[in-house]
Formats: C-alpha cells, sequence, structure tokens
C-alpha cells in the first residue's frame, strides 16, 4: 500500500494511488482520497506522507560519497538531527538565497518508524519499520562552519527536508537493501546509487539508535546520500527517485519568492 | 514521559509545546572565553560566526520531577542549566528590535549532556538520550519576567550553590539570537529555544539531586539515578 497525505478541498486527506501504483510516471498523478473522491495528484497539495516525529539524518553513509567529500572511514555513525520546520511536501519550493554558491540536493532512502524501539537488536530490527519514503535533504554548503556539523545553518533551513509522495508499507518493499536511487536535475540523471552500498545499513541504524533514545512511530532516519550532488539554482526542477516508492519532485525558489 | 511534558501547564497561548527543543552551543561569554584561542585552532578553524543550534529530540523531554539516568558504565553526567524561550507567534526572519513579541514566555532547561571535549562533530548519544532534557517546572508569561537579559539561573547539586548564571552574560542576547537563527529557520508557537550553558557545566552523579532556580521561572528538580543495566 502506498499513501500520501494531501490538502484538498478544505481539509487534510488521506489519498492512494488511483492508478499506476509503481508510482506514476506520468505528471497527472490521480489519487483516489479517503473519502472515495478520485482527483488529479495537481489539484491537491501534498503534505510530507505521514505525522512526522524526530528525524534523524545520516551524513556520509554511501562510501562513494564519503569518498566524494574526501571522508575517510568511520567507526560510528555520523548522525544529525532536523526539526520539524524544516519539513516540505512533493511539489513544493525550496528556497535558495541570493548569493550563495552550493546548494545541493541529495536523494536518500527515508525509513518510518512504525513501533517503539528501545535497544532492539538487529536481528529484531526490521519489525520496527511501518515503511519507506523517498527524502530530499538539502544542504547549503557555504554556511558550513566546523561546530557541530552539520551545523543547522547548513542542512537544517525551512523547506530543505522534503519527504514523499507516499509512505509506502514496509511488507511491498520486499527488499530495501537493494534499491536504486536516481535524482534528474531539470531531467538530467545526476545522481545515481543503490542502498545495498549502505556503509551502516538499516537494522545496523536502528540498533544502534535505539540503544540510546527510544524510537517511537512516526520517528523517520534518513538513510544518506550517494554521489553526484550538484548545485541547483532558482527555476530548477529536482526530482528524486527510488526503485517502487515513487518521484519526489521539488522545485528551487529566489528570494524574490519570499516576502521577507 | 515525552508526552506528558508537552502538556506542562501554562495559560497563555499557545499552551503547549510543540515538543521541538533547540539548545544553542557557546553563547554564554564563559563557555567561549574557555576555549579561548582552541576555538581558531583545527578542527575548528575558526570561531563560530552564526548561532550554532543543536536538536534535543522528543525523547530527551522530561518534566521537573522525572529521573534522570546516567548511563550504565558511566559515573557522572553534566548538567546544562539554561533558560529557554517558548516561542509564541510564528518567528520568521524577525528583526531583533521587536523579536521578544514572539516570544510567549519563559522556562528553565536542563540540557544534560554525556561530558565530551569536542564541538566538532560530536556523536548525538551524548545529548539526545532518552529523559537527557528536563524543562519546566513552568512556562511563564513573558509579561510576568521584566528583564530576560538580567535573568539569574542559580544551580545547586544536593543543595550546594554549584553555578550562578545570568543572561545578562549571553554572547547573543535572546532577541539577536531570535534574530540571527529565524534568519535560516521558522519556529513556530510552542516551539522552545535554549539560550546557552555557562561554563563549566556542573557535573552529576548518581544519587545526586540538581535543583535549577530562577527567581521569576521557579525551581527545575531532577534526580539522577543509575541506570539499570
Amino acid at each position: 500500500m502506498m499513501r500520501a497525505r494531501v490538502a484538498y478541498s478544505g481539509a487534510i486527506h488521506t489519498a492512494t494511488p488511483a492508478r499506476n501504483p509503481q508510482g506514476a510516471q506520468d505528471r497527472a498523478e490521480e489519487l483516489l482520497l479517503d473519502d472515495g473522491r478520485l482527483v488529479s495528484g495537481a489539484e491537491v497539495v501534498w503534505l510530507p506522507p505521514f505525522e512526522v516525529g524526530t528525524i534523524i539524518a545520516l551524513g556520509l553513509n554511501y562510501s562513494d560519497h564519503a569518498k566524494e567529500l574526501a571522508f575517510n572511514s568511520q567507526e560510528e555513525p555520523l548522525v544529525f538531527l532536523k526539526g520539524p520546520g524544516s519539513l516540505l511536501g512533493h511539489r513544493g519550493s525550496t528556497r535558495r538565497p541570493a548569493g550563495v554558491k552550493f546548494m545541493h540536493y541529495e536523494c536518500e532512502l527515508a525509513v518510518v518508524i512504525g513501533r517503539r524501539a528501545k535497544n532492539v537488536a538487529r536481528a529484531a530490527s526490521m519489525r520496527h519499520v511501518a515503511g519507506y519514503c523517498i527524502a530530499n535533504d538539502y544542504a547549503i554548503r557555504d554556511y558550513l562552519e566546523n561546530w557541530y556539523r552539520p551545523n543547522l545553518r547548513v542542512k537544517n533551513r525551512d523547506g530543505g527536508t522534503v519527504l514523499g509522495p507516499w509512505l509506502v508499507d514496509a511488507s511491498d518493499v520486499p527488499d530495501p537493501a537493494n534499491l536504486g536511487l536516481r535524482t534528474h536535475l531539470n531531467g538530467e540523471l545526476r545522481q545515481q546509487g543503490n542502498t545495498r552500498d549502505l556503509i551502516f545499513d538499516i537494522p545496523y541504524l536502528i540498533e544502534y539508535l535505539s540503544a540510546f533514545m527510544t524510537l517511537v512511530p512516526g520517528d523517520v532516519i534518513l538513510t544518506g546520500t550517494p554521489e553526484g550532488v550538484a548545485n541547483v539554482m532558482p527555476g530548477d526542477e529536482i526530482i528524486c527517485e527510488i526503485d517502487g516508492l515513487g518521484r519526489l519532485v521539488n522545485t528551487i525558489a529566489a528570494d524574490e519568492s519570499f516576502g521577507r | 514521559m515525552s508526552a506528558a511534558v508537552c502538556t506542562i501547564p501554562f495559560e497563555i497561548a499557545p499552551f503547549r509545546l510543540t515538543g521541538a527543543v533547540y539548545g544553542t552551543l557557546l553563547n554564554h561569554r564563559s563557555a567561549l572565553a574557555e576555549l579561548g584561542s582552541r576555538a581558531a585552532q583545527p578542527p575548528y578553524g575558526a570561531p563560530p560566526r552564526a548561532p550554532v543550534l543543536y536538536i534535543k529530540p522528543r525523547n530527551t523531554l522530561a518534566a521537573s520531577g522525572d529521573q534522570v539516568q546516567i548511563p550504565a558504565g558511566m559515573s557522572e553526567l553534566e548538567a546544562g542549566p539554561c533558560i529557554g524561550l517558548v516561542i509564541g507567534r510564528t518567528a520568521c526572519r524577525v528583526r531583533e528590535e521587536g523579536a521578544l513579541h514572539h516570544v510567549a514566555g519563559y522556562l528553565i532547561v536542563n540540557d544534560v549532556s554525556v561530558p565530551h571535549d569536542t564541538f566538532y562533530r560530536p556523536s548525538i548519544r551524548f545529548k539526545a538520550r532518552d529523559g537527557f532534557c528536563p524543562l519546566g517546572p513552568a512556562v511563564v508569561p513573558r509579561d510576568a519576567v521584566a528583564d530576560p537579559d538580567a535573568l539569574t539561573l542559580r544551580t545547586y547539586v544536593d543543595g550546594a550553590l554549584v553555578q550562578t548564571a545570568s543572561t545578562a552574560d549571553l554572547v547573543r542576547s535572546a532577541a539577536r539570537l531570535l534574530a540571527d537563527v529565524t534568519e535560516f529557520m521558522t519556529f513556530i508557537p510552542g516551539d522552545v529555544l535554549a539560550l546557552g550553558v555557562a561554563w563549566p557545566a556542573p557535573r552529576v552523579r548518581a544519587g545526586q539531586r540538581v535543583d535549577i532556580a530562577a527567581d521569576a521561572l521557579g525551581t527545575l528538580s531532577n534526580e539522577f539515578v543509575m541506570a539499570a543495566r
């Protein structure tokens, strides 16, 4: 089952794909709302597909991307946290401040917790996963400082955590450790990877995290991005795609779109 | 535990906390002074320019009276006494003048950490453990605090005064910090922004009680206990 959360006609609804369950190659995603109405994906506002709790993100969790950033091998996952103010849904726009030199997307597999997890062993860890979605975890490297890296000014900006379009049930993702990820920038394939190349895999991360923090339903782990990040400019369309999870669309907006 | 904390009673809008709590690194002059010239050396390279924040996730939230668990194998933790702003009006790119109009009230935050000596890329294991962010005992409305830039926090361990710190000694005042942070991220009503911990942070062992008191804000009290293995 794949579910979206959308705003339509004055209310927030759960929606499922009316057709094309592999996540709509066509732009006219057709949605079946929970009240039976059939609507076009272009008529709704797409929200993050679940009530998002703690947002846990991984840095440098693909060996190729770690190499790209000249980073050495690690003993412990590089985990940072993001706040709820950074969340954005499918087809939203993310601001690029004037004057910055390097703002980039990061296509990531997001693992959504469905059952409370505390001190969970690796072997039992996958039972705590509700499902998966696509994340685009933006960064503006101009603001990187060597204090509590990556500092929130780089990573926790408004609109910097894009989630969606669907939450796909774990039972519909038979092998989350073998999913292709791709990012298209203005239609051109720029980033490619596969979750089989994760340095710390999903069971490891759940075991590691749940040893010191209790995970509860709605908490989400953004598992890191492979190599191929590229600079984005106002007007650019970024589509992050993961096998079986659909395509997450975002556009970049300039300061002029904002009143302050 | 965390759900209960978000219902800390207060009689003014927004009436509840969202559960999003942000801490500010090195925003007390004593903390920056202690670092001294090391701030300009590797791995840092330069003192912080913009505010450096971190997140205390919802699993860390606790109330006054809750026990803080010292992880097995550790002898002590660091208490992190600070003042928290509770946002009352959505704050996006606010100016320093008038920034405090976006504040509903204030509370005391104990930003507990496992002692660590790096600010470069510390593991979240040091700050994001269950119960590591007691808050309270209540949210005190903005109007009841005459001068948020002259709030004195006194921290007692087992009744002995171990630290006195004032918001007068912040690197960025509450208003300046709100302006600089909301340049890149928006706060919504019920979010909490903690203003920064003074150096040296008090160390606490199992069996000890920490009371953090501020004249207008009451006392936040928590006992530290050894976690069961």
